[in-house]
C-alpha cells in the first residue's frame, strides 16, 4: 500500500479501521520528501521529530478510544507565512531568517487540535508577493509536471508538496490568487474561502484586507475536508465573520449542479489567453451545462480595473505591515557594531533583508499612501472596489457562480518572467476580483494545455459565505473529468520521473 | 533679546490650544488581554500582540470604547456613528509595529465644550475631538548629553505601554484670553483632569504620565486679527508646567517678533528646570504619518442606545456640581474659586452634609484647616481629620461648649490622632465653663480689679468690655464663653 498515494479522505478512513497508524503516514511523507525534496525544493522547514511525535500521540489517542476527527493522523504541509511554536517562520525572506515565533497561529493551532501532522513550512515567494515561488530569498520550488517550470505563487511550494505527493494537504493563503494559480498550474485544486471565514491570526501579513487562508488538496473533497477544519470564527481576528462554517464537505459529497445557475464572465477571457486553456475552460463548461447546470453569459465591466487597483491597495498595505521588520525585536539585524544608530541599523538591515520585489511593493505603498497622492492612488483604488462588489452583486443576481479560467496561462518557465513584473502580474488577472470583493473562489483541474501539455484549471466563484456551492461545482466537475480521463489528473505529472514505482501504470490516457 | 510677559501682552494677543492624552484606567490593554498597569517588571506585561510580532492582530477593547464615549459626552460632543482606526506610520524603536493604531479623520467624538472657572468667571474652552488610540512603549536613552536619541549610547525600551489605551482630547484655539492665558490653559488641565477623575476612566496622574500634555501657542500682534504661526510644545507633565510652558512660549514668540523675526512651525521641548522651550523637529520638513484606514480592524459603530446608556450612567459632572453647591451655599464666584482652588469643595460639602452650615465649614477649612495644611505641606482634603469631625466641632461652637480658642485646640488633639472632638474634650477637660456661680464670681473680681474700665463702661464705652472679657478669660484659662461673659459684664455695669 503506497501512503503517499492515498487522498486525505482515504487515510482518514484508514486510520480510523485501525488499517495503518499515524505514525507509518507520517514516515511515509517524510519518505517521500526526503526522496524528491532535493529537486522540488517545496519545504523550507521540515518538522520530521514533531510530526512523529504529533503523529504518536494521535495513535496513544486513538488506542484509548478518544473521540478523533476526521483529519487525525493526517499530513498537513503549511506555508511558511504561518507561525508556528516548535518551528521556524520565515515567510521566505531573509529578514526573518531563524525566527522563531513563540506562538501558534490560529490556523495552527486548530490543525494541531484536529490531530492533523503538521510536516513542515513551505517555501513561497518572499511574504507571499509574486506568481512562481522565484522570489523566495532561499530558491524557487519546482513544478512536480516539469521542473523547469514554476510551481506558481505564492503558495508554491505548498501547492508543489501535494502534487509531489509529499502531502495530501497543505494550507496557502490567497491575497491575489497566490492558492489557486499554484493549484491551477500544478493541477490540484485550491481554494480561497470567503474572505473572513478563515482566521488571519498568526498569518504574517502582506494586505490586510485581502489575505485569505486556504486548502490546497489533489481532491475537492479533501480540499473540503482542511477547509472545515481550519475555518470559522476566531475573536483573535476581528476581521473574522462570526457565522458557521458552509457546509463544504456535505457539498463536495453532493456533487450536484442540476439547476445550478453559472455564469461566464465575458471579460476573463480574450487577447494574452493561451489557446490550450481556453479550451481546457469551455469544454469544463460544456460539460458542466450536459450535467444539467444552465450556462449564461454574464458582464463584470469593472474587472478591467481589478489588477491595477489591487496593486495600489495590496502595496500600500504592505507598506505599513512590512514596517514592522526593522531589526529591533527579531530577525535579520545588519550594521550593528557600535557604530551606526538606530535608523541607520533599520536601514541596513531592510535594505539587505529584503528582495526586489517587497522593495518594489513598499515602495510602490508609501508613494500611493502619501500625502497629495492619496486620493488619487490609494482613494481610487479603494473606490474601484466598490465597483467591483456591485459586478459581483449583479453578476450574482444572475448567476449562482461564475466560471472563468484561474490563470490566463499554464506554469511559465524559471526564470521566464522574473525581469518583467507586469508579465508576472498578468498571471493573476482572472484571480484578483474575488480577493477585492471578498468572495469565495476555488480552483479545481479541467485538463492539460494542448501546447504544453501541463496543467489548465477551471475557477468557480461563489458569494460570501456561500463557498458550500464551490464544493458541488467543483465536486461535479471533478467526477466527470475524472471519469472521461479514467484517472485523476495528477497522474498525468510527470515531472519527477516515470520510473518512480508509484508512477509506472498509472500513466496512459491523456487528458 | 528679551521681552517681558507684560510687554509681550502689551502688544500681541495670545492665543493657545491643548492637546492632552490621558491613559485609560482599563483592565487590560486596547488590542490585547495584557494588563494595563504602571510600574511592573519591565517588559513583563507583554504578548505577541503589543509586541507587533509577525502575524498577530489587534481586537478592539469594548471597555476602551466605552470610557472614549463617557469623555466625549463629558464634554458634550457629538459620538459618532460609525468611524474609523487609522493607522499613523512612522519609525521609532519604542514603537512595535512602526505604526501607531490611533484616529486620523474619523475620530469617536467631535465638537464639544468644557467651561473652566477663572477668575471668577466661566471660561468656555472648545472641544475639536477627542479620539482612541494605543500608547507607544517607553524608552530609555543612555548616555549623551540631552536624554534624547541622536547621542544615546545605547537604547533601552520597556514595552509594557505598549498598547495602552490613551484618549487624545484636542481643544479647538483659544483665543481672547489675553493676559490670563497661562492661567486659563492651566485651569483647563485642572478641570479635565478633575471630570477625567469623577468619571472614573483615569487615575489621571501626571506624575505618573497617565495624563499628559502638548501645549500649542501662538500670537496675533493686537488688533490684526490674524493669528500668528504656531509651535507645539511637548513634555508639559505638571500643571504648573502648563502655565509655564503658555507663558515662556509667549516670552519667546514676543522677542522673536519684535526683533523682526519670524516663528518657526515646529516642535518644541519644555523643560521643568528652567521653564523654558527648545526646539525640536521643524513642523516644515515634518514627516508624512501616511494615514490610512486601518485594515485589520472592523469599523467602530456604537449603536444609539448604548450611547444613550452610557449618557445616562454619567455622574454628576464637576460644573454643574460647582453651579449647584455655589448656589446651595450663597457664595459668590470668587468665594467658591477659593474653595476650589484650595481642593476643599469636596470636604465642605461632606462637612454641611454632616449638619454643619455652609459657612461654618467653609470657615474652618478655608481658615485653621488650610493653615495646618500648608504648614504640613498638603493638600487640605489629605489632613487626618473627617468631615464629621469638623462638623461636630462647629456644632459644639454653636451650643457653647466650645469657644473658638478651644475648638482650635479640639482640632489639635483630633489632628494628633486622639479620637473624636467628644473624646478629646473628655480628656483634655477643654469645655467652657458653664457654671454661672464661678462666672459671675469670675466677672465680678474683673470689674473690681479695673475700676477705670468699669466706669468708663457705666458711661456707655461698652467697647471697653473687651479688657475685662480678656481678665475674667484668664482667670478661666480661656473655657469661658466670652458671649456669656460679655453678657454678664454687661448686666452689670449698664
Amino acid at each position: 500500500m503506497e501512503l503517499t498515494r492515498k487522498t486525505a479522505a482515504e487515510l482518514s478512513a484508514l486510520l480510523a479501521g485501525g488499517e495503518v497508524s499515524a505514525e507509518e503516514v507520517t514516515a511515509a511523507h517524510l519518505d517521500r520528501i526526503a526522496g524528491c525534496d532535493d529537486r522540488v525544493h517545496a519545504f523550507l522547514h521540515v518538522a520530521a521529530d514533531g510530526a512523529v511525535a504529533a503523529a504518536r500521540e494521535v495513535d496513544r489517542r486513538r488506542a484509548a478510544g478518544d473521540e478523533l476527527g476526521p483529519l487525525a493522523g493526517v499530513p498537513v504541509a503549511l506555508k511558511d507565512v504561518f507561525t508556528t511554536i516548535g518551528a521556524p517562520t520565515t515567510c521566505g525572506s531573509r529578514i526573518l531568517d531563524g525566527w522563531q515565533p513563540p506562538y501558534d497561529a490560529t490556523i495552527t493551532r486548530r490543525l494541531r487540535q484536529a490531530g492533523a501532522i503538521i510536516l513542515g513550512k513551505t517555501n513561497m515567494d518572499e511574504f507571499a508577493m509574486g506568481s512562481s515561488t522565484e522570489n523566495s530569498a532561499f530558491g524557487p520550488t519546482r513544478n512536480p509536471w516539469n521542473l523547469s517550470r514554476v510551481p506558481g505563487g505564492s503558495s508554491g511550494g505548498s501547492s508543489a508538496a501535494v502534487a509531489a505527493y509529499q502531502a495530501p494537504l497543505a494550507v496557502g493563503t490567497d491575497t491575489g490568487g497566490s492558492i489557486r494559480q499554484p493549484a491551477s498550474v500544478c493541477g490540484i485544486v485550491g481554494t480561497k474561502p470567503t474572505y473572513g471565514g478563515s482566521s488571519r491570526y498568526g498569518l504574517v501579513a502582506f494586505a490586510s484586507s485581502l489575505d485569505t487562508p486556504g486548502p490546497l488538496a489533489r481532491t475537492v473533497l479533501d480540499a473540503a475536508l482542511l477547509h472545515e477544519a481550519i475555518c470559522g470564527y476566531d475573536p483573535m481576528d476581528s476581521t473574522s465573520i462570526d457565522a458557521p462554517v458552509p457546509p463544504v464537505v456535505a457539498a463536495a459529497r453532493q456533487a450536484d449542479v442540476s439547476g445550478m445557475r453559472i455564469g461566464v464572465v465575458t471579460e476573463l477571457s480574450g487577447e494574452g489567453y493561451q489557446p490550450g486553456v481556453m479550451a481546457r475552460f469551455a469544454e469544463a463548461v460544456e460539460l458542466l451545462e450536459s450535467l444539467g447546470a444552465k450556462v449564461t453569459e454574464v458582464s463584470c465591466p469593472n474587472f478591467r480595473y481589478a489588477l491595477p487597483a489591487y496593486y495600489l491597495i495590496a502595496p500600500s498595505e504592505c507598506s505599513s505591515n512590512l514596517a514592522r521588520f526593522d531589526a529591533m525585536r527579531y530577525g535579520l539585524r545588519v550594521g550593528d557594531d557600535g557604530s551606526a544608530g538606530a535608523e541607520e541599523v533599520m536601514s541596513l538591515t531592510r535594505e539587505a533583508g529584503f528582495g526586489d520585489e517587497v522593495k518594489r511593493r513598499i515602495i510602490l505603498g508609501a508613494y500611493a499612501l502619501s500625502s497629495g497622492y492619496y486620493d488619487a492612488y490609494y482613494g481610487k483604488a479603494q473606490q474601484v472596489r466598490t465597483l467591483i462588489i456591485r459586478d459581483f452583486e449583479a453578476a450574482f443576481g444572475q448567476a449562482d457562480v461564475l466560471v472563468s479560467p484561474v490563470t490566463p496561462t499554464t506554469a511559465f518557465g524559471i526564470g521566464e518572467r522574473a525581469d518583467d513584473p507586469m508579465a508576472m502580474y498578468l498571471a493573476d488577472l482572472c484571480t484578483i476580483p474575488s480577493d477585492l470583493a471578498g468572495n469565495a473562489a476555488i480552483s479545481v483541474p479541467c485538463g492539460l494545455a494542448s501546447e504544453d501539455g501541463l496543467p489548465a484549471g477551471l475557477q468557480v466563484m461563489a458569494p460570501v459565505m456561500a463557498d458550500d456551492r464551490l464544493y458541488r461545482v467543483a465536486a461535479a466537475a471533478e467526477a466527470a473529468l475524472t471519469e472521461r480521463w479514467g484517472h485523476p489528473l495528477i497522474a498525468e505529472a510527470k515531472g519527477l520521473g516515470t520510473s518512480e514505482p508509484w508512477f509506472s501504470g498509472e500513466r496512459g490516457g491523456s487528458a | 533679546m528679551t521681552v517681558t510677559y507684560e510687554e509681550a501682552l502689551q502688544r500681541y494677543e495670545p492665543v493657545f490650544g491643548l492637546e492632552t492624552h490621558v491613559e485609560l484606567g482599563t483592565t487590560t490593554k486596547l488590542f490585547c488581554g495584557c494588563p494595563a498597569v504602571f510600574g511592573a517588571e519591565p517588559n513583563s506585561r507583554v504578548c505577541p500582540v503589543c509586541l507587533g510580532l509577525p502575524g498577530s492582530l489587534p481586537a478592539a477593547n469594548r471597555r476602551a470604547i466605552e470610557y472614549t464615549i463617557k469623555i466625549g459626552l463629558a464634554l458634550h460632543c457629538g459620538i459618532a456613528s460609525w468611524c474609523r482606526f487609522a493607522r499613523k506610520n512612522y519609525f521609532y524603536p519604542d514603537m512595535p509595529k512602526n505604526f501607531q493604531i490611533s484616529q486620523y479623520d474619523e475620530p469617536l467624538c467631535t465638537d464639544g465644550y468644557l467651561d473652566v472657572l477663572v477668575g471668577g468667571r466661566t471660561v468656555r474652552v472648545g472641544i475639536e475631538r477627542v479620539h482612541l488610540e494605543e500608547d507607544t512603549g517607553k524608552s530609555l536613552h543612555v548616555g549623551g548629553a540631552t536624554g534624547r536619541i541622536h547621542g544615546a549610547e545605547y537604547s533601552l525600551v520597556d514595552y509594557n505601554r505598549a498598547g495602552i489605551p490613551l484618549v487624545e482630547i484636542v481643544t479647538k484655539p483659544v483665543p481672547g484670553t489675553g493676559f490670563g492665558a497661562p492661567g486659563v490653559a492651566k485651569a483647563y488641565v485642572t478641570e479635565l483632569r478633575d471630570l477625567l477623575r469623577s468619571l472614573g476612566v483615569s487615575d489621571v496622574r501626571m506624575e505618573e504620565g497617565s495624563l499628559r500634555c502638548d501645549v500649542n501657542t501662538s500670537l496675533s500682534v493686537r488688533g490684526s486679527g490674524v493669528w500668528g504661526t504656531r509651535t507645539e510644545t511637548k513634555n508639559v507633565n505638571s500643571l504648573r508646567s502648563v502655565e509655564r510652558a503658555v507663558r515662556s512660549e509667549i516670552e519667546r514668540q514676543a522677542a522673536v517678533l519684535d526683533g523682526g523675526g519670524r516663528v518657526i512651525q515646529e516642535t518644541r521641548h519644555f523643560h521643568e528646570d528652567t521653564g523654558v522651550t527648545t526646539s525640536g523637529r521643524s513642523k516644515e520638513e515634518a514627516q508624512d504619518y501616511r494615514y490610512f484606514p486601518e485594515p485589520d480592524l472592523v469599523p467602530v459603530a456604537p449603536p444609539a442606545e448604548w450611547v444613550e446608556e452610557i449618557r445616562a450612567s454619567l455622574p454628576e459632572l464637576p460644573s454643574a456640581r460647582r453651579a449647584r453647591l455655589q448656589a446651595q451655599w450663597s457664595l459668590s464666584g470668587l468665594e467658591f474659586e477659593a474653595l476650589h482652588n484650595a481642593g476643599a469643595v469636596g470636604v465642605v460639602e461632606e462637612t454641611v452634609l454632616a449638619g454643619a452650615s455652609p459657612a461654618d465649614a467653609r470657615k474652618w477649612w478655608l481658615g485653621e484647616l488650610a493653615r495646618r495644611a500648608n504648614d504640613a505641606g498638603v493638600d487640605v482634603s489629605s489632613l487626618p481629620i473627617t468631615p464629621q469631625a469638623v462638623a461636630r466641632v462647629a456644632a459644639l461652637v454653636a451650643s457653647g461648649t466650645l469657644n473658638d480658642r478651644l475648638a482650635r485646640e479640639v482640632i489639635d488633639g483630633v489632628l494628633d490622632g486622639e479620637g473624636t472632638p467628644d473624646e478629646v474634650v473628655a480628656a483634655r477637660g477643654l469645655a467652657v465653663v458653664s457654671d454661672e456661680g464661678a462666672l459671675t464670681a469670675a466677672v465680678d473680681e474683673a470689674i473690681a480689679a479695673n475700676p477705670g474700665v468699669a466706669a468708663r463702661i457705666r458711661d456707655g464705652k461698652t467697647s471697653a468690655a473687651g479688657v475685662l472679657i480678656g481678665a475674667v478669660m484668664k482667670a478661666t484659662r480661656g473655657k469661658a464663653d466670652a458671649a456669656r461673659v460679655k453678657a454678664l459684664i454687661l448686666e452689670r455695669l449698664t
